[in-house]
This record gives C-alpha cells, sequence and structure tokens, in this order.
C-alpha cells in the first residue's frame, strides 16, 4: 500500500530525512525506532504533510497514488492517520462537531451524503467504548483540559471513527501509565484488520509487547540502516542504540 | 477641511423653522445648545486621539439628504417586513429610515413597557425630563444628532415593571436616493425594572446610507436591562453611533454590539455607573472582510465604589477590512472596591487587513482590581493542521477556528434564543455566504 523511495525532506533549510526507503503491506505493523533526532517525528510529518517541512527529493506512493501531491485532508480521505505525539488543543471546538465534520468532509470526497445526526452518535458511541472515553466526550473541547492519557485515548478514537488504511503512531506510549498504554494498545489492536496497515514510531519495547510488530526498523541520522523482526527490539532494549551509530559512523552500514 | 460639518450646521439654519415645527419642546430646547456647541467646532482629524483609525470628515462629507418634512420615503411596509429570530416571539417595531412604525405584535406584551415614538408619545413627562440627560454635547456626532433630530423612539420601562418578551426594534434603510437618517433612542428603566432590548439595522439597495444615531439608557435602582445591537447593513452604509448609558444603585446592564455585515461604523459606548453595587456588562463582536471598516470606541467610568464591570470585544478581519477598537476604564477617586476587567482579542486572518487596538485603565483609587488584555494574531497554525489531517479541509477549518473563537462573546448573549440565531449567522457569516439573516429578508 505505502512505498516511499529514497525520501529526502528538510525543515528550515536543514536536512532530516537523508533517503529513506520503506515498504508498507495491507495488514502490516511496521515498528520504526531510534534515538532521539534521528527523524522519526519528521518521516510522520512529511507522511502527513506538515507545511512546516520541506521534501527535497524521493517518492512516496499510497495504493498508486503520489502521496506527495496531496493536501493534508486528502491523504486522510485516502486512508493515512497520524495519531499525534503532542495532540493540538482547540479550545472552543466541540468533539462532536470536529468529528462530524471531519467524517463528513470524507463522505463529500467520495460523493456520499452527510451522515445523519442518529447515525452520527450512535458511531460516535460505538467507537468511544473502543478507549473506555465516556460520554461527556461529545460535548468537550478537543484536546482542551484532557489528561496526557485521555489525549492519546482521544487520538485513537478519532482513529476508529476515521477508519483509515494505514495508521501511524507517533510516540504514543509516551506519556501513559501502564494502564493507559495496555488501553491504547488494545483500542488499536481492536481495529487492526488484515486490510489496514500500521506504523508504530517508539522509543521503548514495552508498547511492542502489546502492538506486535512484523518488522522492526532502526531510523539513524535520516536513513534506515537496519530492519529486523521483534527480536530487533528486544535487543535493541538491552543494548541501546550505541553499537548501531558506530557502525553507522563508520560506514559499516 | 471642516466643510463636512459645514453642510449640516447651514442645513439648520436655513431649514430650523421646519426642523422645530415637528419636533416635541424638549427637542427643540436641547437643539440651541446643540447649534452652540457646533459653533466654530471642528470635527476630530483622523490620526488624532480617539480617532486613531476613522475620518469622521469622510462619513459627514456626501451630501446626504435630510428628510427634514418627514416625508415617508420607505416602499415597504411593515407586513412586507419580516424579521424575527426563530422561537423569539418579540414585540416588534419598525424605524424605517427615521421613521417609526409599530408591527402588529408591538404592545401585544401585555405589561406596562411603552414603545412609542417622540412625537406621539403618552409620556411627554419622561421624555421632557431625561432627553439629553445623558448624551453629552461635547461629542461632536452626539451634538450633530441633536442639532438635527425631530423624532426618535422612546422605551419607557414603569417602576417594577418586567417585559414578558424582548422589544425588537428593526432600522431599515430604503430610499431611492443617498439619505442621512438622524436617529435617537430613549431608552428608561425606572428603579426595579427589567428589559431585555433587541435592535437591528438592515439596508435594502445600494444607495449611500449614513445612519447619525445617538442612544441614551438611564437605568433605575436595581433594575435590569439588557441591550443587543446588531448590525447587518451594506457596503454602502455608514454609522455613527453613539450610546450613552448612566446607572444607578444595584443596576445589571448588558450591552452587546454586534457588526456582522456593514461599510463603515463607528459606535461610541459610554457608561456611567453612578451607584454602588452595579454590574456592566459590555460585549461586541465583529466580523469583516472586504473593505468593512469597524471602530468600537469604550468608555465605562466607575463613579461609584463597589461595582464590576466586565469588557470583551472581539474582531475577526480579512481581505482589506480595518478594525479599531479602543477602551477606557476609568475608577474615579474615592471609588474602592471596582472590580474592572477589558479585553480585546483580535484575529487578523490576511495580510492586508489592519486592526488597531487602544486598551486603558485610569485609575485614582486604591484598592481596586483592574486589568486588561489585548492580542492580535493569527489562526493556530498547529490547530488547522491538526483538523486538516483529520480530513477537515483549510477553508472549512478556518471557519471553525473562527467561530470557536467567537464562541465566548456568543455565549455572553442572555437570550437563548437569539444566542442559538447569533451562533447561526455567525456560522453563515463566515462561510462566506450571502448573509440574508433568512427571517430578516427583506420580502421582495
Amino acid at each position: 500500500m505505502l512505498v516511499i523511495k529514497d525520501l529526502h525532506a528538510t525543515i528550515e533549510g536543514k536536512e532530516i530525512l537523508k533517503g529513506v526507503n520503506l515498504t508498507v503491506k495491507p495488514g502490516e505493523v511496521h515498528a520504526i525506532m531510534g534515538p532521539n533526532g534521528s527523524g522519526k517525528s519528521t518521516l510522520s510529518a512529511v507522511l502527513t504533510g506538515n507545511p512546516a517541512y520541506t521534501v527535497t527529493g524521493g517518492e512516496v506512493e499510497f495504493y498508486g497514488k503520489n502521496l506527495l501531491e496531496l493536501s493534508p485532508e486528502d491523504r486522510a480521505h485516502e486512508g493515512i492517520f497520524l495519531s499525534f505525539q503532542y495532540p493540538v488543543e482547540i479550545p472552543g471546538v466541540l468533539m462532536s462537531n470536529f468529528m462530524r465534520t471531519a467524517i463528513n468532509e470524507k463522505r463529500k470526497y467520495y460523493g456520499e451524503e452527510p451522515m445523519s445526526a442518529t447515525d452520527f452518535l450512535k458511531l460516535m458511541r460505538e467507537k468511544r467504548a473502543v478507549v473506555d472515553l465516556d460520554n461527556k466526550l461529545a460535548s468537550r473541547a478537543v484536546n482542551e483540559g484532557f489528561s496526557g492519557g485521555e489525549k492519546k485515548r482521544n487520538e485513537i478514537f478519532q482513529m476508529a471513527m476515521l477508519e483509515p488504511r494505514l495508521s501511524i503512531l507517533d510516540e504514543t506510549d509516551s506519556g501513559l501509565d501502564i494502564d493507559a498504554l495496555r488501553t491504547v494498545a488494545n483500542g488499536v489492536n481492536r481495529l487492526k484488520s488484515k486490510d489496514n496497515a500500521t506504523i508504530v514510531i517508539t522509543h521503548y519495547q514495552r508498547l511492542l509487547d502489546y502492538i506486535k510488530p512484523d518488522q522492526v526498523h532502526v531510523l539513524y541520522k535520516g536513513r534506515i540502516v537496519m530492519t529486523g523482526g521483534p527480536e530487533l527490539a528486544l535487543e535493541l532494549e538491552e543494548k541501546g542504540y550505541d553499537w548501531i551509530k558506530e557502525q553507522v559512523d563508520n560506514n559499516q552500514l | 477641511m471642516n466643510n463636512s460639518l459645514k453642510q449640516y450646521i447651514e442645513l439648520h439654519d436655513e431649514q430650523l423653522a421646519a426642523i422645530e415645527r415637528l419636533a416635541p419642546a424638549p427637542l427643540n430646547e436641547l437643539r440651541k445648545k446643540a447649534r452652540q456647541a457646533l459653533d466654530g467646532a471642528v470635527l476630530p482629524r483622523k490620526g488624532s486621539d480617539d480617532y486613531e483609525a476613522t475620518d469622521l470628515n469622510t462619513v459627514l462629507a456626501p451630501d446626504y439628504g435630510v428628510n427634514v418634512n418627514h416625508v415617508d420615503l420607505s416602499r415597504e411596509s411593515t407586513t412586507k417586513f419580516r424579521c424575527e429570530v426563530p422561537n423569539l416571539s418579540t414585540c416588534l417595531y419598525y424605524v424605517f429610515n427615521d421613521t417609526f412604525r409599530p408591527s402588529e405584535t408591538a404592545g401585544k406584551s401585555g405589561d406596562n413597557a411603552s414603545v412609542e415614538s417622540f412625537q406621539a408619545t403618552k409620556h411627554p413627562e419622561v421624555l421632557a425630563k431625561h432627553y439629553g440627560t445623558v448624551a453629552n454635547l461635547d461629542n461632536s456626532c452626539t451634538a450633530l444628532n441633536t442639532m438635527l433630530a425631530q423624532d426618535g423612539v422612546l422605551i419607557y420601562i414603569p417602576k417594577g415593571s418586567h417585559t414578558t418578551r424582548p422589544i425588537q426594534i428593526i432600522n431599515v434603510f430604503d430610499a431611492n436616493a443617498q439619505l442621512m437618517a438622524v436617529r435617537r433612542v430613549l431608552i428608561v428603566l425606572e428603579d426595579d425594572a427589567q428589559a431585555k432590548i433587541l435592535v437591528c439595522d438592515h439596508t435594502k439597495g445600494d444607495k449611500q446610507y449614513l445612519s447619525l444615531e445617538t442612544v441614551e439608557i438611564i437605568v433605575g435602582r436595581n433594575a435590569k436591562l439588557d441591550y443587543y445591537h446588531m448590525e447587518e447593513s451594506g457596503m454602502e452604509t455608514s454609522r455613527l453611533s453613539q450610546l450613552w448609558v448612566r446607572q444607578h444603585e444595584g443596576s445589571n446592564v448588558l450591552i452587546d454590539g454586534i457588526t456582522l455585515t456593514n461599510g463603515y461604523t463607528r459606535n461610541d459606548y459610554h457608561i456611567d455607573v453612578d451607584g454602588e453595587h452595579c454590574d456592566t456588562q459590555l460585549l461586541g463582536m465583529a466580523i469583516a472582510s472586504g473593505e468593512q471598516h469597524i471602530d468600537n470606541h469604550t468608555l465605562i467610568n466607575h463613579n461609584a465604589p463597589r461595582c464590576q464591570s466586565n469588557e470583551m470585544f472581539k474582531y475577526v478581519l480579512n481581505d482589506d477590512s480595518v478594525g479599531a477598537f479602543a477602551g477606557k476604564i476609568l475608577v474615579k477617586p474615592n471609588c474602592p472596591k471596582i472590580d474592572a476587567y477589558q479585553g480585546n482579542r483580535n484575529i487578523v486572518a490576511s495580510p492586508t487587513a489592519r486592526m488597531y487596538t487602544k486598551p486603558q485603565l485610569e485609575i485614582y483609587t486604591d484598592d481596586v482590581k483592574c486589568s486588561h488584555g489585548s492580542t492580535v494574531g493569527q489562526l493556530d497554525q498547529e490547530a488547522l493542521f491538526y483538523m486538516q489531517t483529520r480530513g477537515i479541509s483549510l477553508p472549512v477549518a478556518q471557519k471553525l477556528l473562527m467561530q470557536a473563537f467567537m464562541s465566548d462573546v456568543i455565549d455572553g448573549v442572555r437570550l437563548d434564543t437569539l444566542r442559538d440565531r447569533l451562533r447561526h449567522l455567525v456560522e453563515m457569516r463566515l462561510s462566506g455566504d450571502t448573509l440574508i439573516c433568512e427571517s430578516c429578508e427583506l420580502k421582495k
């Protein structure tokens, strides 16, 4: 579904991604790990079309379409979803209005009629149960006054509502206690199917105990320098990144 | 450069007999003082204190006709014009250009409130007692209004009376030629009275109009007033309005000024809080696009101790529009325990739009709590991107953020149905839909 070829990107003139290659197929879970500043969040920002980043080379194909040509909203309609590391608070915009607008914009993109109020409320009720959010959610402003755990659960709730084909979870585990982590991970697992795929960006192996990856990639200095199975994550947990950094810096990878 | 004023003074001097013929005595008495005040008067220049963004000379320059003989110019009749807030049943009155007309629903409130023209009022003693007692002729626009006023609307709520239904006044411009309407309103709430008043400004057609409006409001002891003004006029309509309020002890006043569409507007709000234990809410909202010009100028005088006031004006400016806000809170000597806040928040959504803001506090007493905040900014880029990643297109995301920005001012409306209506109108306005407040539409 997703083919990234030799992707280069900069922010404020500084090159962060220096030739990323990655292929994701339906049903797969990919973990991207790597030390701070290696470009993990930049990769998610570039895939979702964050205007702060400039793509300077390479290509990204999503179901045969040139993803880089699409606006952020059209990427969403095509089925890309990003769970933000730091979900944005939007005072004054209610969750219900926010989600109804998002759903109806997608329906419009596919030439469908807006969803009826009853169907929408039913959908919201069903999906918030996935991540244990209560019925006050609809009338709260987007992320405003949410605890850290609620914000992350709210991300997964939105993912459940929008049913993306490719979900990118950007450090969804950061700032979560064990219980919240389990809730979030269970939510993600319940949404998994053979038709959709997930990219999990994380520092730590512990999230991967819950969300089992098919492949683990190590991103360092803007490139994927190593790819392995779930055992690679365990090895990183034990040994850290220094041995990989050394090999890369000595041009052995 | 002061020719703009001169033409109206000449008009007054030449037509004085005709002007006086129709007007009630209190207006004619004060007219003399207004004429004196304007003798040799100079309109404040653009850029001078209190007129940083607004040029009165330009606004008053066109040779507007003034309907001295009060010929009914409007082709519209009240039966053809509907303006209603759904589910809000109001006692409805019209001012077509400068002519007062009650509607069928007028006076059916079943209470003691009376809404009448100055010329036909059954309470001439109220007019005589209060007319001109709050407005200050040092303000050249108020002096001009007072010099030319021949009629007006008197809203009188006697002691202890509560209106059961809101009073709604719709100002409509509808004439064949460019016209200045001299509009005058006197609102008197006696002690313990309560009223909710909604005033809407509309324009029909594309003629050049100027509304020269002076409103005087007297709020008696422990009386409570909500006064909403909503402008939905046209690009060619100018408005120079001054609202003068005097609050007596224990009174509670909400003034809410909303500008959705207009041409060139300058609103002055001048509130004297004369009694203790008063509550004052002064709210305002402006949404501007094209070349709209909206200038709100406010002054709250705390002349008595132990009162609270809260002021908030919000602007969203698009295209080449200009917004201006100046607000002063003045706490006089020997007025402890004042709790006053003033806020002005603005979103300038286009590189060619301009916002002028000037918050001021002047405090001559210790032991008061006064603060202000003023911001000018753009829409939150992170929030916009967040919404886009959920599939919400950029224009829709911008609209949602602007709507959210206005939500606290909308929530300040104390009439439920008007609040819902306003939310809907703001949404339509921000969508760029032609604003026909569909129920306020002139039926053609």
